[in-house]
């Protein structure tokens, strides 16, 4: 008799735990990181691993200080350190980055509440805090080691622009370029061809489904078109629109949970992107548009949530 | 001796537990977009006390006076006076602060600070108690306003009152920005009702009410009376207006 006992549903339980889901980002995340070494140097590994480790030691610490539950084993703050590492130029100082840190974690995830209560994505707000402090370090972005220069006459030994400020002077040869991601930017949004392939793993995977990703990217191309900007495809594959559609407008806290929410979350940021890019004064508004669109999340949800089944019928 | 403590307590009201901008959050325009630079808090505290001060007095010997139902108007034409008084003063005399303060300083005119006490103490109390609650907010509003100056020049701009303490290179612009203002201004907020929390004395959200509970969210123990009252009230008022109508109508 003694060894039953009686326990309130849920009976059955998934294997998909908050932490095997970050692990699959994390995994997701490696390509790119990997690439970013390979174009960038070690300085690149070294950026991620120290946003990591302060990322986890921030969230640990004030847990401990204010007397909560540890979470850290959720590995969330694991992933903020990455993309928010991904989210700086190579050559940019720790300590800054640091400071970035400090808001994504502090400000935004833990004085919410924690994970799962933050209203905007942290690592794209750490990017605002530094970007607004340090615009200088965070626009100088380093020439890749690897190669040449996407074009002759706008190399300066020292930094590159992202390939958004001369997307008039690309053609289609240098597509090659910016799938493999020889050129400026920051740390992990060089690369599309990682990017895309970590993309794959985590809709394989059903971490996200792709709707927000193809939402973004088709909207953004259609508005560039239509808004007269230059080169509408390949600027699909330069800044920071691949890392963004792909792992920060897909974060479940962030963004709609319905399916139709997700279309109108995925097509505001690429309206939104579309604009900063054609007729606004930054050459990337990827973050600005994530940032905005997370706001309109809660709208977004109440806006379309699905009835129940059978449910009745309001008069 | 008890007169003695009610006129400290008049007095430190507009410091703590009535705080202007803290906690009555009030006047809140000025203290973001001032808070920059520690002379410039200073210099915009000083106004503004001098405009609290001078204001509150004369609409307290002008209370009996004026009509109730022009008082606004009347309250804005005094307040706008001493303004004016200290905008020539400050043009003249402290030419580099006149720059600094820009708009913000003919904006004291249209501070809600000033107006909310004119509105609700100097309206309705003497002379000597209406004084000492402009010197006790303007006190209040200028350590507030002066306390996060510090903060944001010192990590912002990496000085204090002009005088470089952390090195070039080393400063956190955000925060001279408006986004670090708002921070600031949180942070100060939540720091000051902890305090008070500390201490035993709970933050009262009733602070600055008057009764009107129709324009208030907040559920204390007086809101459904109140609430009742107010609607007898307004019914009254119809009622007279209605038979005055009648009258009206009647003459006619």
């Amino acid at each position: 008799m003694s060894t039953m006992t009686t326990t309130v549903s849920p009976h059955i339980r998934s294997e998909r735990t908050t932490q095997r889901i970050m692990l699959d980002v994390i995994i997701a995340l490696c390509p790119a990181l990997i690439a970013s070494v390979v174009i960038f140097g070690f300085r690149a590994l070294l950026l991620t691993c120290v946003s990591v480790a302060a990322c986890v030691l921030l969230e640990f610490v004030w847990e401990k200080a204010m007397k909560k539950p540890v979470t850290v084993g959720d590995l969330s703050a694991v992933v903020t350190g990455m993309l928010l590492a991904f989210n700086v130029p190579v050559g940019m100082p720790i300590w800054e980055m640091l400071i970035g840190d400090v808001a994504a974690i502090i400000l935004v995830k833990m004085l919410f509440g924690g994970l799962g209560c933050n209203f905007m994505n942290p690592a794209l707000v750490g990017r605002i805090v530094i970007m607004f402090s340090f615009t200088t370090d965070m626009t100088t972005y380093a020439v890749p080691k690897l190669s040449y220069p996407i074009v002759a006459n706008v190399v300066d030994a020292v930094s590159t622009a992202t390939p958004l400020t001369f997307m008039d002077r690309l053609g289609w040869d240098s597509f090659p370029k910016l799938l493999l991601g020889v050129h400026g930017g920051v740390i992990g949004e060089v690369c599309a061809a990682a990017l895309l392939l970590g993309g794959i793993y985590l809709i394989i995977r059903k971490v996200i489904k792709p709707i927000i990703p193809l939402c973004y990217l088709g909207s953004l191309l259609l508005f560039s078109w239509l808004f007269g900007g230059a080169q509408p495809v390949l600027s699909l594959f330069a800044g920071g629109v691949m890392l963004g559609a792909i792992f920060m407008a897909t974060d479940y806290v962030t963004s709609p949970f319905t399916n139709w929410g997700k279309v109108i979350f995925g097509v505001g940021c690429g309206l939104i992107t579309a604009a900063i890019r054609v007729f606004g004064n930054y050459a990337e508004g990827v973050t600005f548009a994530i940032l905005l669109m997370n706001i309109l999340v809660p709208y977004i949800n109440d806006l379309t949530m699905t009835k129940p089944l059978g449910g009745a019928v309001e008069k | 001796m008890n007169k003695k403590t009610s006129k400290w307590k008049i007095l430190t009201n507009g410091i703590f537990k009535e705080n202007p901008v803290l906690i009555l959050l009030l006047g809140c325009c000025s203290v973001l977009a001032i808070s920059v630079t520690v002379s410039g808090a200073l210099g915009m505290g000083a106004a503004m006390t001098f405009v609290l001060v001078c204001s509150n007095v004369v609409i307290s010997l002008l209370r009996k006076i004026i009509p109730d139902k022009i008082r606004i108007p009347c309250f804005i034409v005094v307040i706008a006076t001493f303004v004016t008084l200290v905008q020539m003063l400050v043009q003249a005399f402290v030419p580099a602060l006149y720059d600094a303060l820009g708009i913000f300083l003919p904006l004291i005119v249209v501070n809600c600070i000033v107006l909310g006490r004119a509105e609700m103490f100097a309206s309705k109390n003497g002379v000597l108690d209406s004084l000492l609650d402009g010197v006790g907010m303007g006190l209040g509003y200028t350590l507030v306003i002066t306390c996060i100056a510090v903060v944001r020049e010192l990590v912002g701009s990496g000085t204090l009152y002009g005088v470089r303490i952390i090195p070039e290179g080393y400063q956190i612009g955000i925060i001279t920005q408006t986004p670090g203002g708002f921070f600031m201004f949180g942070a100060a907020m939540a720091l000051l009702i902890y305090c008070l929390g500390k201490k035993g004395r709970h933050f009262d959200p009733r602070i600055g009410c008057d009764g009107k509970c129709g324009n208030c969210n907040f559920n204390c123990e007086n809101r459904e009376d109140n609430l009742k009252l107010y609607e007898n009230q307004a019914a009254l008022e119809a009622a007279a207006a209605a038979t005055e109508a009648e009258k009206e109508g009647n003459k006619a």
